[in-house]
């Protein structure tokens, strides 16, 4: 289990970005993650992946623990080479580098099992398989996504954070991201899936956490999410203001969320 | 003919010299995007390291041995002086290594002293006949000794899994430091090449004439070769330099009778006049980055 207790993260000595998240990501699951832009969604992610240090924050109270072994003052290769890997928001692919050095650079840490995630890869992305001498620049933003996903599989991670896979992509090519990713939890590999795209994130995944200004403020199954009014409102467009057909009807004010008071 | 034959492979001797040393300057600005000053200061400590050496072991192992140190010293100079300063604006940096540069050199000349030190090369200044052209062994062993280098080179950053860390952080540090590779070790690795480098680059200019002081002044060449070649190009250094070279030696033996008002040491400026063409034409380098876009 990949667990974050309490934690508190500043950037710069000053900004206050997360204050006392707890989340819990047990074996084998996928679990979404929601909040709007600014909530703190990437900063959690950049904590369990040890990434923090690169954009100057600092893990300031709380704790991350794999099994159980405190990894928050692991640095970020470190914490890759102990299988917890993310998949940055942007894909961020190497462009001057072919597909197959994407992938390759993706299995550093296991350099004994290339040839086999390699394989493997292909096999769950044959597009990329075509494609492995072109550089990596040239893939359209589907195949960048698959090749960022791709490349963080490469080390067999059992922990994969995935920030926005849907972020820029056509509704089709969701549709086939989501799929892989559920292909992916089924061959073992635990995930985690931040989303603004709550409606697809909150279809496959079966835990659900709302983060909102830094702090959690719900942590309910998927299914109970999908049915919650708040939720509906704010994060899947349903719900009072989605179904208002007039504009004499549209309210001056947004509804006070629940949670708040 | 013949004394073109000679003039070619001396442009191609000096070129190698002058590619060797741009190349360190190179590898240094892909990991860290900061050109390092230093390069002329481990230029001296690989020379005069194999001239003490060599006073007591085999020319090829002193070499060896010498450039071993210098990548360590290259190494260390990074984890001292830079690693504290990652994050830092380039520009601090890169003054930082012009200290460093001064530093190492003024060390390094307190060893030398007045006189001119040997290497104990095998080639000193003995020619070649070829095609009736005399030609100096050292710069035919400087082209050899290069090209080995370059394609070693090559092939560990195409083939080699430290090699492709190295290009990965090179593009983007965070998804290398997200894939696991040590972006330290990164530095280290690529301080640690461009020194060796130097060094070599700095042996094999003083096979023959000599190691003394003043011959630093030589890797200030290394500064119109990355601007032909691009920064960020490694082929575009090995032929810049090459180029460069040959230029210089074309000029210098033939450059004489062109006009009277250029004198008689007009080649010693034409690799700069050459930067200055390329800055006005190419900014970028005639190999630079080629920026790969989507459309």
């Amino acid at each position: 289990m990949l667990a974050a207790k309490n934690l508190e993260v500043v950037y710069d000595d000053v900004m206050l970005v997360l204050r006392g998240v707890g989340l819990e990501v047990p074996q084998g699951r996928i679990v979404a993650l929601l909040g709007a832009n600014g909530a703190g969604k990437s900063t959690l992610l950049r904590a369990l992946s040890g990434l923090l240090d690169v954009h100057d924050g600092e893990v300031r109270r709380g704790s991350i623990t794999l099994d159980g072994e405190p990894i928050h003052t692991y640095g970020a290769s470190r914490v890759a080479a102990l299988g917890v890997k993310q998949v940055m928001e942007g894909r961020r692919i190497l462009a001057d580098l072919t597909v197959e050095e994407n992938l390759r650079i993706g299995g550093h840490v296991s350099p004994r099992s290339i040839k086999a995630n390699l394989d493997r890869t292909y096999q769950l992305f044959p597009v990329l398989a075509d494609r492995r001498r072109t550089l990596a620049g040239y893939l359209s933003g589907g195949e960048q996504q698959m090749l960022a996903i791709g490349r963080a599989l490469m080390s067999d991670p059992k922990y994969l954070l995935l920030d926005e896979p849907s972020l820029g992509l056509a509704p089709m090519i969701v549709r086939q991201i989501r799929d892989v990713i559920v292909k992916i939890n089924q061959q073992g590999t635990t995930v985690l899936l931040v989303e603004q795209n709550a409606a697809m994130a909150l279809s496959i995944a079966e835990h659900g956490y709302v983060l909102e200004n830094g702090a959690m403020v719900m942590d309910k199954p998927a299914a109970d999410l999908l049915a919650d009014g708040d939720v509906r409102e704010f994060y899947l467009g349903l719900g009072a203001e989605g179904s208002v057909k007039s504009f004499r009807d549209v309210k001056h004010y947004r509804r006070r969320k629940r949670w708040l008071s | 003919m013949n004394e073109f034959l000679a003039t070619v492979v001396r442009g191609l001797g000096n070129g190698s010299i002058y590619a060797l040393l741009a190349l360190g300057f190179v590898i240094v600005y892909k990991s860290m995007r900061v050109i390092s000053f230093a390069q002329p200061a481990f230029m001296m400590a690989g020379a005069l390291l194999t001239g003490y050496l060599v006073l007591s072991m085999n020319f090829f192992l002193a070499v060896l041995v010498a450039l071993l140190l210098t990548a360590l010293l290259g190494a260390g100079v990074e984890r001292l002086a830079l690693r504290p300063m990652i994050g830092k604006p380039v520009f601090v940096i890169a003054i930082i290594t012009l200290g460093v540069d001064i530093v190492i050199r003024t060390v390094v000349n307190s060893f030398i002293g007045l006189d001119i030190r040997q290497m104990g090369d095998p080639w000193g200044l003995e020619q070649l006949g070829v095609l009736g052209a005399r030609i100096d062994q050292r710069h035919l062993a400087t082209l050899v000794a290069t090209l080995i280098v370059v394609a070693a080179l090559f092939a560990f950053y195409r083939w080699s899994r430290t090699g492709l860390a190295m290009r990965a952080a090179s593009s983007d540090q965070e998804v290398a430091l997200a894939q696991g590779v040590s972006v330290g070790r990164v530095f280290s690795l690529a301080w640690a090449l461009a020194a060796a480098l130097a060094g070599l680059a700095g042996v094999f200019l003083s096979t023959g004439i000599g190691l003394e002081q003043n011959l630093w002044l030589t890797a200030l060449k290394a500064l119109p070769v990355i601007i032909l070649g691009g920064l960020d190009s490694l082929g575009g250094a090995v032929i810049a330099g090459l180029s460069i070279g040959i230029v210089e030696a074309l000029v210098g033996s033939y450059g004489d009778n062109l006009h009277p008002v250029f004198g008689g040491d007009f080649f010693l400026v034409v690799p700069y006049l050459l930067m200055l063409l390329v800055l006005l034409v190419r900014p970028y380098g005639l190999f630079g980055a080629r920026e790969v876009e989507r459309i």
